[in-house]
């Protein structure tokens, strides 16, 4: 623990937060503090000094206001599904967490959109809209737990947005307590119309791992669910091939909603979890979902079809009936608690590459995985050339703890050599620190700080995440780790 | 906060199996409620491997925490990594009720209510008569509101109808049947049984009650005492070993996915774990033995709008939620809706409203609203305790939606 996460909070400040947000709100003490000492990154740990559950943008607002007169770090908090430590209270501080806030407010179908909480769960808004039609479309694989104030300070994705993008594209504009307690709107209005004056300040907070402020209300697209689906599954005989068809596919003009590949290895746990009838001896599987307007797919899959024989498919299958294709999709996406049944720990990296180095890149995931004897499948969005390498390892050997972690650091430098980055999805947090360095200038670091200064003067929002040269924890603990 | 590491009571791969990636905390009641991490799957097995590793003492957050859990298992059925919630619950209860000393109260409710009356339906009937009394002279306001609360749940029209040992078939004989009789359906509910054995009769099944068969155990695992689980579960292994069934039918949730696994519960017992085994693999609920009898089964149509709300013990533990859903449907036609958070806990979770008062009533109220929003007259469910929790709250509400048993639901509509 670190030193400074030991100073508890004086019972006067304490009683101030209960007098606000309720008392049964106020989680205190040090055993019932344990388990808010990491999110879904369990490598660092460190306890938080108070959180608390508040229910309402103005509970927020008061009790932010207390944290900045008495200069305490405010770390917001929506499920804790972080993959980087985003959540982590790196030196204490007043943990705010969004459960409570978790409602559908108002849905607007005439104008498309859905004015939510920020801790409702991304998975509820597609629930409350999908009988006439609607979804909202950002599907990371944690969507039946993560929250859409957490996806906001993410910028999260998921397999579908290759077609549709990611959560900036779908957020029009939202409720944000800043760090002095003061309550803006940022975007779009609920009642107002998509264009708004001025710069785009909706924009530089998404993204921000909750460096910026508290986001407490959320105004999100919806869009029409694709009249038809056509989903492909391709298998082939190495990973190279199924690359190839991924660049091919988007060379012949072809957008399809998801393209998402599996090798070997973990195709093998995926069908000892949930037998959907995945080949064992192939070399890799890519699914290729297509949808739309229902006249113009059988072409576009026969084009993919074609794209696929020509990288020697050995046989590619179409999803029969909705029922097979949420199968499918069930099976990818809880593909890596699968990966729980091949390893007692996993450690997982989440780089990109350009899509033209695919096959570049899983080649030096193999060597890597020679080199440090550990075992490493793969399951990522290949369309968008988001890599999830998942290094396996058993915790009680210190050696392979030591191995996985440079061997992710390989893989992470290998891609921004090829000209992508070391993350896509998961994050900075505390755990990629050390890339930001080597991915940006110092000027350009600067400037992101600048920025940050402008939301947050004192830097007490989320600290010591994100910027080298920030506060680590110093326990480093090999923990199962996972992977989208 | 570190404590002197304790004895092993969890399953290390089992617990080790849980990756913390929360994917199961949206599916968890008293997470839904309380919004608080401990109230969470992912946090209770934090806590347990917590008091595992001596982190932290059998005491305060750890025994408050797990004592709220509902022991529904919907995080179960949600985690990608299969962790085997329900046995780290009950290992860990287990462990609790060895090592920590509980108030007076807690002990006499847990040791005598739950351990001494429910799982015997004479003593239970018996139980039951004040609890009748106090209700027709209509001086319950005067009770203390935990009585009250208690009291609220009795039915107002129990009934303990008993069960032939030997039911024959209707017309040809298909098969032969046991049936598991129940405590609290014996004791509350007996002319649900008696509609159970009549639907099996007349799909063509001779069904057989043996008398030797007692209490399932499900009240004993779930509060951590496995031991007198143990027993419970070698006599009845026993009580149906030579009656060569096809199948030996539940219609309780509860003891139904108890009855399915008596074979971890006896697995390190060399005499009985294969018996166990056996006897496991036959036990099928209610609904999965009806639904695919549904398409030669005549029904009159139902009149008014109905709703199935998922008992955490089949849909959950036994992941059983189309057979249900197909009976009521083949009844009810295009009057079924569907219910908000159908398998959402009602808060009954067997002695849970005893133990766990305040949350078992959030629950109980946040099932009703769903239950009134849905515009259905008629909620189905399959479970004697959901049954009780959703009457006792659509009366407290001043509601006319009636709730009721599954197997009533099709005795009624059934016509020959
Ligand atoms: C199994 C699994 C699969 C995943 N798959 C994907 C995937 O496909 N794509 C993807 O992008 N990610 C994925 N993730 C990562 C994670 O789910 C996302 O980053 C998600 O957006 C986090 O949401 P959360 O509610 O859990 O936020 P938390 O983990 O609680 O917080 C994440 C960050 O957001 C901040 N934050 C949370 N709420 C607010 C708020 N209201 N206002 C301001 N800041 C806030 C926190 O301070 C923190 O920095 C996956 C994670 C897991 C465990
Ligand atoms: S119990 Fe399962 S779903 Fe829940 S955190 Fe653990 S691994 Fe994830
Ligand atoms: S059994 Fe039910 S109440 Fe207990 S942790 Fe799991 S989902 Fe929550």
């Amino acid at each position: 623990m670190h030193p400074e996460g030991k100073t508890s909070l004086s019972p006067r400040i304490v009683d101030a937060f209960m007098a606000i947000v309720g008392k049964e709100n106020v989680v205190y003490g040090e055993q019932e503090l344990l388990v808010y000492e990491c999110d879904a990154y369990t490598l660092e740990k460190n306890l938080p000094n108070v959180v608390l559950l508040p229910r309402s943008t103005d509970q927020i607002s008061q009790v932010v206001k207390i944290c900045a007169q008495e200069k305490l770090p405010i770390i917001p908090r929506g499920a804790g599904t972080s993959l980087s430590g985003s959540v982590l209270a790196v030196t204490g501080g007043v943990m705010i967490c969004l459960s409570r806030m978790n409602r559908v407010l108002d849905i607007d179908f005439r104008n498309r959109r859905a004015l939510v909480e920020a801790g409702c769960v991304n998975a509820w808004v597609t629930n409350a809209a999908k009988q006439k039609g609607f979804l909202y479309a950002p599907d990371p694989s944690s969507q039946s737990a993560c929250t859409i104030g957490g996806n906001v300070a993410m910028n999260s994705g998921g397999p579908h947005t290759l077609k549709r993008g990611v959560t900036t594209n779908h957020v029009l504009g939202f409720e944000i307590v800043f760090p002095d307690g003061e309550i803006v709107w940022l975007g779009t209005r609920p009642d107002g119309s998509e264009d708004v004056p001025g710069y785009d300040l909706r924009g530089a907070v998404i993204g921000c791992e909750g460096m910026f402020g508290i986001v407490t209300r959320v105004l999100v697209k919806l869009i029409k669910a694709p009249q038809a689906y056509k989903t492909l599954l391709g298998i082939f005989e190495s990973v190279d091939e199924a690359s190839q068809t991924v660049s091919d596919i988007i060379a012949a003009g072809i957008v399809p909603g998801a393209m998402e590949m599996m090798d070997q290895m973990i195709t093998q746990a995926v069908e000892a979890a949930y037998h959907f009838g995945f080949p064992l001896d192939a070399g890799a599987v890519l699914i290729v979902e297509l949808d739309g307007l229902a006249a113009g797919l059988d072409k576009q899959a026969d084009r993919v079809v074609e794209i696929c024989k020509k990288n020697k498919a050995r046989e590619v299958r179409i999803a029969k009936s909705e029922q097979e294709r949420m199968d499918l999709w069930k099976s990818r996406k809880r593909a890596f608690g699968a990966i729980g049944r091949l390893s007692p720990n996993f450690l997982t990296q989440d780089g990109v590459v350009p899509r033209s180095q695919l096959p570049e890149i899983m080649r030096f995931i193999r060597q890597t995985s020679d080199k440090y004897g550990l075992r490493i499948p793969n399951v990522f969005h290949a369309g968008d050339g988001n890599i999830h390498p998942l290094i396996l390892y058993d915790e009680r050997d210190p050696q392979q703890v030591k191995n996985a972690v440079a061997a992710g650091n390989d893989i992470l430098e290998r891609c921004i050599e090829l000209g992508g980055s070391a993350t896509g999805e998961h994050g900075i947090g505390v755990e990629k620190i050390d890339f930001m360095a080597k991915q940006f200038s110092k000027e350009t670091l600067d400037a992101m700080k600048m920025l940050r200064r402008v939301f947050d003067p004192e830097t007490r929002c989320n600290p010591h995440k994100m910027f080298p040269g920030s506060k680590r924890c110093g326990d480093f603990a090999g923990k199962k780790q996972i992977s989208a | 906060m570190s404590t002197q590491a304790p004895e092993r009571f969890l399953d290390y791969d089992k617990s080790l199996a849980c990756i913390h990636c929360g994917l199961c905390l949206s599916s968890c009641p008293t997470y839904l409620e309380t919004g608080n991490e401990n109230d969470s799957p992912r946090g209770r097995i934090y806590l347990m491997r917590a008091v595992q590793d001596g982190r932290l003492p059998v005491a305060g957050a750890a025994v408050t925490h797990i004592d709220r859990c509902l022991g529904c298992r919907a995080c179960e059925a949600v985690c990608p990594s299969g962790v085997q919630y329900g046995n780290l619950l009950e290992h860990t209860r287990d462990h609790i009720e060895k090592k920590h000393q509980r108030s007076p109260f807690q002990t006499f409710l847990r040791r005598v209510a739950i351990e001494k009356v429910f799982p015997f339906p004479n003593r239970l009937k018996v139980a039951l008569l004040p609890a009748r009394i106090v209700k027709s002279l209509g001086v319950e306001p005067m009770l203390p509101k935990f009585a009250r609360e208690a009291l609220s749940l009795v039915p107002d029209n129990a009934n303990s109808a008993t069960l032939p040992e030997v039911s024959p078939a209707r017309g040809e004989t298909r098969g032969r049947l046991g049936f598991i009789s129940g405590c609290a359906m014996t004791a509350m509910f007996g002319e649900t049984n008696q509609a159970s054995v009549r639907l099996l009769n007349r799909a063509g099944y001779e069904v057989a009650t043996p008398k030797t068969q007692n209490c399932c155990g499900a009240l004993y695992a779930h509060s951590g005492q496995l031991e007198l689980a143990r027993e419970c579960a070698r006599k009845n292994i026993a009580a149906f070993e030579d009656g060569k069934f096809d199948a030996i039918i539940i219609n309780a949730a509860g003891c139904g996915s108890t009855l399915k696994e008596y074979d971890h519960l006896l697995h390190d017992d060399p005499v009985w774990a294969e018996r166990a085994k056996k006897f496991s693999a036959k036990v099928k609920d209610l609904t999965e033995w009806m639904a695919p009898e549904m398409a030669t089964c005549k029904t009159k149509p139902s009149d008014c709008k109905v709703t199935y709300h998922d008992a955490c013990h089949l849909a959950h533990a036994q992941r059983i939620t189309k057979p249900p859903r197909e009976i009521v449907k083949a009844v009810a036609g295009n009057n079924y809706v569907e219910l908000a958070e159908s398998d959402v806990c009602c808060g009954s979770a067997g002695t849970y409203n005893l133990t766990e008062p305040e949350m078992a009533e959030r629950l109980q109220n946040r099932k009703i609203e769903n239950i009134l929003k849905s515009g259905a007259q008629i909620v189905v469910t399959s479970n004697p305790g959901c049954l009780l929790q959703i009457k006792a709250g659509l009366k407290k509400a001043g509601s006319t939606v009636e709730a009721v048993h599954i197997a009533d639901f099709l005795d009624r509509a059934a016509c020959d």
